[in-house]
């Protein structure tokens, strides 16, 4: 029981704490669970493998994992309710306050500021996740002039997704599971 | 309400490799399949869920969930967006090994991961777009607004992009830089009214 209030105390923290989403969360978790004496440090990069490669977000993810290998359902249970919460109570304050000073300078110039910021941000999101993605490492490095730096299949759904959503108009969801096929009938038979 | 929950279901369950994957989708199903946000109320929830700590996807769902149903709204969408993190780890672990080494299943992240990294850039220049007033439905915007706009986009991504500052700092500078480009046009703007 002790173990399981202490999980959720601990991602409650991490979720308080990260600023920057995800990957930023990583080195903060490393940081926490050494409390939890059962996790290894292989474990921890099997958590982050796993939390790559399975859907949703990376540090609900991660706190799931955590829970279940420390205290087991009612652990996965404790660390993601508390890894979750601080953001739906931060936010829901956020919320009353924007609502409250809506028209004060102060926050429609904070906005002008935050607005172009967060296109920046998602396409450095884009960079990040191009790595070997697309390219057999970080998007820029010494290896781009070589052909065989750049992963050819990849490279193709991204472009074919570009014209799919831009040009045909096809939603997203739709446009991710096409790909999703694509590349396990690909990958799985070559 | 169940509307709520299962739009978010489906786009954590689409959210692979990180919060922002989920940008191109939601802003699908929040502005033109459900009309639950405005274009103008979808940025500045982008906007906002970036800036503010914690896991972006879950920041974001409360947010339109609490437009949308108020708390209880909130809640649904929440849930709806954690839940395919958490069964599908507890899935995983049950058999693990099992799917990490399957070639139809890693093929397919592949797939889904390279066709986000081209949605974003569509999401990100129809985004941006917008804040210039060019998009369908926005309000028209000063030159000077685009050319602030522009410059601002494109120095953020370097600094984050290219010379790895942290997010955190990046929205703080952005904050303080918007809050003083702010008084200086209503100054500038108000100086022109009384000529």
């Amino acid at each position: 029981m002790i173990t399981v209030l202490k999980l959720f105390a601990a991602f409650f923290k991490i979720g308080l704490f990260s600023f920057g989403g995800g990957n930023a969360m990583l080195p903060l978790i490393y940081q926490s669970i050494q409390q939890f004496g059962k996790l290894s440090g292989s474990d921890f990069s099997d958590m982050v493998a796993l939390s790559q490669v399975t859907p949703g977000p990376v540090a609900v993810n991660a706190a799931t994992f955590i829970g279940l290998k420390a205290a087991g359902m009612t652990g996965a249970v404790s660390a993601t309710i508390g890894v979750c919460l601080p953001c739906f109570l931060i936010m829901l304050i956020v919320i009353k306050l924007l609502d409250r000073y809506r028209n004060s300078t102060i926050v429609e110039g904070a906005f002008a500021g935050i607005r172009p910021v967060t296109i920046g941000l998602l396409l450095s999101a884009v960079i990040f996740m191009m790595n070997s993605v697309l390219v057999k490492g970080p998007v820029i490095s010494a290896d781009m002039a070589d052909i065989g730096y750049y992963n050819p299949i990849p490279i193709a759904i991204f472009a074919v997704s570009i014209l799919l959503i831009s040009l045909v108009k096809m939603k997203p969801l739709h446009v991710m599971l096409l790909m999703g096929a694509a590349g396990a009938v690909i990958y799985g038979v070559m | 309400m169940i509307n709520l929950f299962w739009e978010f279901f489906k786009i954590g369950l689409f959210t692979i490799g990180g919060g922002a994957a989920m940008i191109p989708q939601i802003q699908h199903v929040a502005t033109v399949e459900k009309g639950w946000l405005d274009d103008e109320e979808m940025l500045d929830c982008i906007a906002v869920g970036q800036s503010l700590p914690g896991v972006i996807a879950i920041n974001i769902a409360t947010y339109v969930g609490y437009r949308k149903r108020g708390l209880a709204g909130a809640l649904m969408a929440t849930f709806g967006v954690a839940l395919p993190a958490f069964l599908s780890i507890i899935i995983l672990v049950a058999v693990l090994g099992a799917i990490g080494d399957n070639r139809f299943v890693a093929g397919a992240f592949m797939g889904i991961k390279a066709a986000v990294c081209g949605l974003l850039i569509v999401s990100s220049i129809k985004l941006l777009m917008q804040m210039c007033g060019k998009g369908a439905g926005s309000r028209p915007v000063g030159k000077s607004r685009i050319v602030f706009t522009v410059i601002m986009s494109l120095a953020s991504l370097i600094a984050v992009g290219f010379f790895g500052l942290t997010a955190v700092a990046v929205i703080l500078a952005g904050i303080v830089i918007g809050i003083v480009y702010y008084r200086v046009e209503s100054m500038k703007s108000s100086q022109e009214v009384q000529k």
